[in-house]
């Protein structure tokens, strides 16, 4: 029987700053029993969405609808891509654009990495160990997408890591895309509150889903000189290679 | 209208050492008493559910409901003035007190009158205003504006407060102690209480104008508003158009997300309702002003930012918001602050002098996950910078850069250009900079001057997956 095919949407932050986030994520969708499909493809247009120019989010999304509707299923290693294409594509979109309905097509088959391993399981295989792992929810994929078991339900069952939660785990941790360059000072603060929770956990492993929350915060550790190894859930759950 | 911008402004806040502790301990303290009074009540998301529902139903009705309004409150013996703007509801009020022969006013917490500048209105008309709510009486003495909807002086400590009451109660004697919180208090309700007997009128705002009987709904939690309103002879009423409600029983929803979204009480010590005047033998105003307030909010409820119009102003979104924690609610130059004030203040001072409110956002989403009535503050801050961005407001790097994005984005190979000059660059600094890029260039450096960027390791991923290395 021939295996089902999986779009990896890979995200540009992936793509350009991590490429081992990339081939770390079509391990997994591999090892889910799916063919892993990387067609050429771009920025999902969030940026521009962000700053205010629809008009461009709009030229970047039907690239991205044209590159992602031949599949069933589209994954992608980040929930601030990933809700950009899932929830916010269709209302790029007036209802009488033909581009509308392929935008919903696109949203209803998209799903952010952790969402696609829940539904589609890992077969079982040795725990590693892990350490002590702090987990940051991005604020797209807590309350954009919903999320917040999964990745703790993977982290459990694939590593034999303890998850020690985050004090006041629902704030941003700053990033925001081209907001931690327009308001440095703002996005510092709020970085530098979020890794004194995350030194506060006692976790001497930072994961998240999200490269941007993982950029922004790692960066700051890294400056802070704090002890603490940062990884993409998708690392994380690939092991070494 | 300010001589700063918000970036200045936030960097005089986030650099003043006795804000940060001050708005550390507003944010654990709201945070936690909300999360627990939705906790405590059974079904606290259809609560929001119905109360949202209300509010927009009150929006869309909103011409007949004041119209009804104003039939109602006019029968039970009160005066319905309609304001277009600032300006009119000043001078409406100002003429009032100088028909009455009003010297002297009290006032209770009003954001209404703090948005049209009556205070400063008033002084020049010859009438004395003085703030009774402890928060306003405490800025008051200080020429501040509020820091927060509903905690005014939350960016003071009690130290300050005791400089403030020295300096302004000149028969304070120098030996007494108000260093704590309940001789502060003592002191403010000593000054208070002359000003309750003293005055000729009472100005308050309010919190809901209920259809069906030309009522106005007060919560406070001080006890203040209840004697604002009816100790003297003239009471003033001070209420934007967007308070409408129907109905008692939708007033009565409205109410249980208002408290325990603000304060996290199950309801504010205080709820007044006030109907009409009072007769000739009865205690009470003998006379009752309405001065119903518009100032922009018609046009809004044509906009695509009506959905604000539902907002029940309890700075839920300002107590959970990381930019109004890290800068506190000066830094915004207007009226309001937080995410509410983001959307407001544009479109009362203006989007190009304000375009940094909406834009100073990371798109969180908290504010829309505490909002009691689901106002998607986030999608309206969106369409304010589609606004900005449609006006050439951004600057010319950002458009620029934007516009290149774009422009890459189009069409696959450029994309792949893009990415893999940019790979080879930062691998570049990377190598020059010994494994942890310190400084990067032009904007960029706004990122590393905070923190470290560790180089991509090799080529793009879509690269190397495509062996094209």
């Amino acid at each position: 029987m021939p295996q089902p095919e999986a779009a990896l949407f890979v995200t540009c932050l992936a793509d350009l700053m991590r490429p081992e986030v990339g081939f770390a994520a079509a391990a997994l969708i591999a090892r889910a029993g799916f063919s892993v499909v990387v067609p050429p493809q771009g920025c999902c247009g969030q940026p521009n969405y962000n700053a205010g120019d629809k008009e461009g989010a709009r030229t970047l999304a039907r690239a991205a609808i044209a590159a992602l509707e031949r599949f069933e299923t589209v994954v992608v290693p980040s929930g601030s891509c990933g809700g950009m294409i899932a929830k916010h594509y269709p209302h790029l979109f007036d209802a009488d654009d033909p581009w509308r309905a392929r935008a919903e097509a696109v949203a209803g088959r998209t799903l952010e990495l952790t969402q696609f391993l829940a539904r589609h399981p890992l077969p079982d295989a040795p725990k590693r160990p892990a350490g002590r792992i702090a987990y940051h929810d991005s604020c797209s994929a807590r309350r954009e997408m919903g999320i917040l078991a999964e990745p703790r339900q993977l982290i459990a069952a694939h590593t034999a890591g303890e998850i020690v939660e985050i004090a006041d785990a629902e704030a941003c941790c700053g990033f925001g895309g081209l907001f931690c360059v327009k308001y440095p000072e703002i996005s510092a603060r709020m970085a530098s509150e979020k890794t004194a929770a995350i030194a506060a956990s006692g976790a001497d492993m930072l994961v998240a889903a999200d490269l941007g929350c993982l950029l922004n915060l790692g960066g700051t550790l890294q400056r802070e000189g704090a002890p603490i190894a940062v990884k993409h859930i998708a690392e994380l759950l690939a092991g070494e290679p | 209208m300010t001589a700063l911008d918000f970036k200045a402004r936030a960097h005089a806040a986030m650099n003043d050492a006795r804000l940060a502790p001050a708005l550390k301990r507003m944010k654990s303290h709201f945070q936690m008493g909300r999360a627990l009074a939705a906790q405590r009540f059974p079904d606290f998301e259809m609560l929001r559910d119905r109360a949202a529902a209300i509010r927009r139903r009150a929006i869309s009705a909103m011409p007949d409901l004041l119209e009804r309004f104003e039939a109602n409150a006019t029968a039970a013996g009160a005066s319905v003035h309609w304001a277009a703007d600032a300006a009119e509801a000043c001078a409406i009020a100002a003429r009032i007190c100088r028909d009455n022969g009003v010297k002297r006013a009290i006032k209770s917490k009003s954001m209404a009158t703090e948005e049209i500048h009556l205070n400063a209105h008033l002084k020049r008309e010859g009438v004395e205003p003085v703030e009774t709510d402890l928060g306003e009486y405490i800025i008051q003495l200080r020429g501040e504006r509020p820091s927060h909807i509903i905690a005014p002086a939350i960016h003071l400590s009690k130290e300050d407060v005791a400089e403030t009451f020295r300096a302004a109660h000149a028969d304070l004697a120098p030996d007494r102690d108000i260093s704590g919180r309940s001789e502060l208090v003592r002191e403010a309700r000593i000054k208070l209480r002359e000003a309750f007997l003293a005055a000729d009128a009472g100005i308050t705002g309010g919190n809901m104008l209920i259809a069906e009987t030309g009522t106005i709904l007060l919560v406070s939690n001080e006890g203040n508003i209840d004697l604002t309103a009816t100790a003297p002879r003239v009471h003033i009423a001070v209420v934007g158009i967007d308070k409408i409600v129907e109905s008692w029983d939708d007033a009565g929803i409205v109410l249980r997300v208002l408290a325990r979204s603000a304060t996290g009480q199950d309801m504010s010590s205080y709820v007044t309702c006030l109907t009409g005047a009072a007769a000739q033998d009865e205690d009470g105003p003998k006379q009752s002003h309405i001065i119903l307030l518009d100032n922009g909010r018609s046009a809004m409820r044509a906009s695509n930012k009506a959905e604000m119009l539902a907002c029940i102003r309890c700075g839920a979104c300002l107590n959970h918001c990381p930019i109004y924690a890290a800068t506190g609610g000066h830094a915004y130059g207007g009226t309001y602050s937080g995410p509410m004030g983001a959307v407001l203040t544009p479109l009362f001072d203006g989007l190009s002098e304000n375009a940094d409110l909406p834009s100073a956002s990371t798109f969180c989403g908290r504010c829309e996950a505490v909002c009691p009535v689901r106002i998607p503050l986030p999608m309206l801050l969106r369409h304010w910078r589609e606004d900005a961005f449609a006006a050439g407001i951004p600057p010319r790097g950002e458009r620029w850069g934007l516009g290149l994005w774009r422009w890459a984005g189009r069409a696959p190979w450029r994309y792949r250009l893009a990415t893999r000059m940019a790979s080879w660059g930062l691998r570049t600094l990377g190598w020059l900079q010994r494994g942890r890029i310190r400084r990067l260039p032009l904007a960029g450096g706004n990122f590393t001057a905070s923190r470290d960027l560790t180089p991509p390791a090799g080529g793009t991923f879509q690269s190397r997956w495509r062996g094209e290395r």
